[in-house]
């Protein structure tokens, strides 16, 4: 493994059989595991370039178990690393050679809906797509949308602040959950927020969403839900030139028109997702977009009307509206299976994660092709064009000796080069082990501390999820990406947007 | 009387809070001063005035994005982005107010309900801490998971934690058309009822509010966008047997959000409390405090409540709803007696005062207002 993480202590190492006693007095029969192919499973997460068996992997079932965990691990100076689904594109559940896993997946119920407070209380291990299951019946839906959100659990959306493809209109996971219940290293648990919309105090709850794991261990969370649309319908739009389909995003925008998903795909992504799934994307255009409106159905003729009449303007060469749900469901196909896509052109490839400001795409983009002719390796480039979140895929081959190391550095390039134009280092899959050591690009020393402070007013002797988020004194980590060799990505049947 | 300080570059800011926290010193920030009566009262300390950090330093309007110093007035803001046709979707009231402190108060108007508090529109900032150092947080792109979302923190700290000195927020579209629909009579049970139901059916409301308005009690609902979806979603509600709303004119509409936006019917009450609970809940609370006038907005979640009845009681009757109640209003004496904040369970208090201490070691923004 080339990443550095703390180095395990001895120590630790020395006690396993006392720890792993330990545990078995505070959680029962199966929700301890300690033989090497039961630990096997929980040595990687969704970036499966590292792995590493943990030192246990402890599956409680209830909030005293969790709380017991913790507090005995703050006592006997024992490392925590928790654990959702395993989804995570930035390695923040990867284990730790001297750490407990603390795996949340049996904290699997739903425990209350309101359908006139509009809420739903639900376990951590809850998978995201369950929500909306849940509730869909009367009509309702959960609305931040991860692609891996039929595997990824709601906890792991908290920790990570999933987005999704809508999250341009009904925001990330941030302003959509109103509570948690929070287990701290000392083993206090802790409600923040509740069912209202503000909580009372300072707002510890924003602070915990998205802090990947280092802050505490969620045990409870209150999301909102809403109704769903009447209605969605989608624009498949080809433009001859790049900068037309840039300038038709902004000026859509501009138009007071906020689309459900709004998605861009250059002339490489285009062909090959094409050449995959064969949906009938024009192929003789250099950008592709797909805009996704919803509501009633009076408001999507109109609003398709309008987008339309812009992209026109802009010099489109193909516009196709969706008819009916089918159609709807083609157009998105394609861009969909963009990951798998890549994975046929190429042995493997890198996905990237920052987001830039739109306006800054065109020249962004012909950086990255000079960077691309410099390194000699190919890239194509998916675009949450919404929001400025792009995705580039970095093409390599790991058989020819070199490619990997130019591969990493082109991937490390490509985010500085995000942070350079006004951007940040990710968008949505978080900083992880992947980006930790290109915290610095985007923040001062200073900054840093600041944050890493309020870690400590948390978790003073940092035992929970060490190593991730904040750079260490080493910078030898590969950088920024997700790894994916031979074509396989991880949990291949996720789409991965 | 207190001494006033007007930094006007962050050079000087940094180094007059080492100064305060050097001494063992304390700073009140200030921005318009429109909340000045809000928390206990602190007469003798040292105001640090922020309006010394004003303009605009970035605004791109397609970007959704604009960053603004902190110190800059509200109206200002509020004027240079309805002239690109967009607006501040927190929906913030604020008459002399600056956005920093807008920010600094987390207080969000109607709009809350739907489009999200301040909370949810601080895309990033640049801050002073209490150790006299300027950092950043955050970013200035409309979605970004790099590192603590300190924003959070920062909306609805009240000066505790930094000062502000620029921000940058994330703007919206204004809607072509907003439509308000009334529903006379009800009492609060029925009202937040009815709030509930609209809700629950795809219109998708904007707002929603339950007050005396010429003098009889109305249920308020809003609708914003385009023309033809706005009566689409009127037909819609129509249908889900709210088939008694009435339209009425923009003037009107306006008017009556404007007075929910700044509590206007309870303009005069000398005590004002500020409850946030489940909307379920909000009727409950009026009933266990009679003799209060009151106001509902965000479809019964957030209460306006002007009451003389014991504090305690208050607060009770609050947490009985799952809420919590902060005292907004009151005379020196009561908010010298009687804090502001609803009180925190021991362990969240211990917690909030470790954050606090992770910004400001020394303390130097803990004027004891809060």
């Amino acid at each position: 493994m080339s990443l550095c993480m703390p180095e395990p202590d001895a120590g630790v190492l020395a006690r396993r059989a006392e720890i792993v006693a330990a545990m078995r007095a505070i959680v029962p029969g199966e929700g301890v595991i300690d033989h090497a192919d039961g630990l096997r499973p929980y040595e990687t997460d969704g970036l499966t370039a590292y792995r590493q068996p943990p030192l246990v992997v402890v599956l409680p079932e209830t909030v005293a178990q969790v709380a017991a965990v913790l507090r005995w691990c703050r006592d006997h100076a024992v490392k925590v690393v928790p654990r959702g689904a395993g989804t995570s594109l930035s390695g923040g559940a990867l284990p730790l050679a001297d750490g407990v896993l603390l795996g949340m997946a049996k904290f699997n119920r739903i425990l209350h809906v309101d359908y006139a407070d509009r809420i739903a209380i639900v376990q951590p291990g809850v998978t995201n797509l369950a929500i909306s299951r849940a509730v869909e019946d009367e009509g309702f839906y959960y609305a931040p949308d991860p692609s891996s959100q039929i595997a990824c659990t709601i906890g792991g959306n908290v920790a990570e602040n999933s987005g999704g493809v809508h999250c341009l209109k009904y925001g990330v996971t941030t302003n959509n959950v109103l509570g948690v219940e929070l287990v701290t290293i000392d083993g206090e648990v802790l409600r923040l927020g509740g069912q209202g919309l503000e909580s009372a105090g300072l707002d510890l709850l924003g602070l915990v969403v998205g802090s990947e794991g280092l802050l505490g261990v969620v045990t409870e969370v209150t999301v909102r839900i809403l109704p769903r649309p009447e209605t969605a319908r989608a624009l498949l739009i080809g433009f001859p030139e790049l900068e037309g389909a840039g300038r038709c995003v902004g000026e859509v925008i501009a138009a007071g028109i906020i689309p459900a998903g709004m998605e861009m795909m250059d002339r490489a992504a285009i062909h090959a997702a094409e050449a995959f799934v064969n949906v009938g994307y024009p192929l003789d255009v250099e950008a592709l977009l797909i805009v996704e409106l919803d509501g009633p159905a009076a408001e999507c003729a109109h609003l398709i009307e309008a987008v339309a009449r812009i992209a026109e303007a802009n010099g489109a060469s193909s516009i196709r509206a969706s008819s009916d749900d089918t159609e709807r469901i083609a157009f998105w196909a394609g861009r969909k299976a963009a990951f798998p896509a890549a994975g046929r052109i190429s042995p493997d490839y890198f996905c990237m994660d920052g987001t830039i400001p739109r306006r800054r795409l065109p020249d962004v983009l012909a950086r990255m092709k000079l960077l691309s002719e410099q390194y000699g390796l190919g890239v194509i480039n998916v675009f949450h064009a919404g929001d400025g979140n792009l995705h580039p895929m970095v093409l390599y081959d790991a058989n020819v000796p070199g490619q990997l190391e130019l591969a990493e550095a082109f991937g490390a390039d490509i985010l500085r080069l995000c942070v350079e134009v006004g951007g940040v280092l990710t968008g949505e899959h978080g900083v992880g082990v992947e980006k930790r050591d290109l915290m610095p690009a985007m923040f001062s020393a200073i900054d840093l501390a600041q944050q890493v402070e309020l870690k400590h007013a948390f978790d003073p002797a940092a035992l929970l999820n060490p190593g991730k988020v904040f750079p260490t004194l080493h910078r030898c980590a590969e950088l920024g990406q997700m790894h994916v060799h031979g074509g396989k990505l991880p949990f291949p049947d996720l789409p991965r947007l | 009387m207190s001494v006033m300080l007007r930094p006007t570059d962050i050079g000087e800011l940094c180094d007059l809070v080492a100064a305060f926290a050097g001494k063992d010193d304390r700073l009140c920030l200030r921005g318009g001063g429109s909340k000045d009566a809000i928390g206990a009262p602190t007469p003798d300390v040292t105001v640090v005035d922020m309006r010394g950090f004003s303009g605009v330093v970035d605004y791109d309007p397609p970007e959704l994005v604009l960053t603004v110093r902190a110190g800059t007035p509200l109206a200002e803001v509020q004027a240079l982005v309805a002239a690109e046709n967009q607006m501040l979707a927190f929906d913030p009231e604020g008459l002399g107010t600056t956005i920093g402190g807008v920010i600094a108060a987390g207080m969000a108007g109607p709009l809350r309900l739907t489009r999200g508090g301040v909370r949810d529109h601080l895309l990033g900032f640049e801050a002073v801490s209490g150790r006299g150092e300027r950092f950043v947080a955050g970013g200035k792109v409309v979605k970004n998971v790099t590192g603590f979302d300190l924003s959070k923190l920062m909306a609805g700290s009240w000066g505790r934690l930094a000062a502000l000195t620029e921000v940058t927020l994330k703007v919206v579209p204004r809607p072509q058309l907003q439509q308000t629909l009334l529903l006379r009579g009800l009492d609060p049970a029925a009202a937040v009822a009815v709030m509930a139901s609209a809700l629950g059916t795809p219109a998708e409301l904007s707002a929603a509010a339950h007050l005396a308005w010429h003098g009889e009690p109305v249920t308020a609902l809003r609708l914003d966008g385009f023309a033809p979806s706005v009566a689409a979603r009127r037909a819609m509600l129509a249908r889900d047997a709210l088939a008694a709303l009435e339209p009425i004119d923009d003037d009107e509409g306006d008017a009556l959000w404007d007075a929910v936006r700044h509590v206007r019917p309870l303009a005069s009450a000398p005590i004002l409390w500020r409850i946030v609970v489940a909307p379920s809940k909000a009727p409950g609370v009026i009933i266990a405090l009679p003799g209060a006038a009151w106001l509902l907005d965000w479809a019964g979640g957030l209460l306006w409540l002007a009451s003389d009845s014991d504090p305690a009681d208050i607060r009770r009757v609050a947490e009985a709803g799952g809420g919590h109640a902060m005292l907004v209003r009151g005379d020196t004496a009561l908010r010298g007696a009687v804090s502001a904040f609803h009180p925190r369970s021991p362990a969240l208090t211990a917690l909030e005062t470790r954050v606090r201490r992770a910004f400001d070691p020394a303390g130097v923004f803990e004027t004891g207002r809060f």
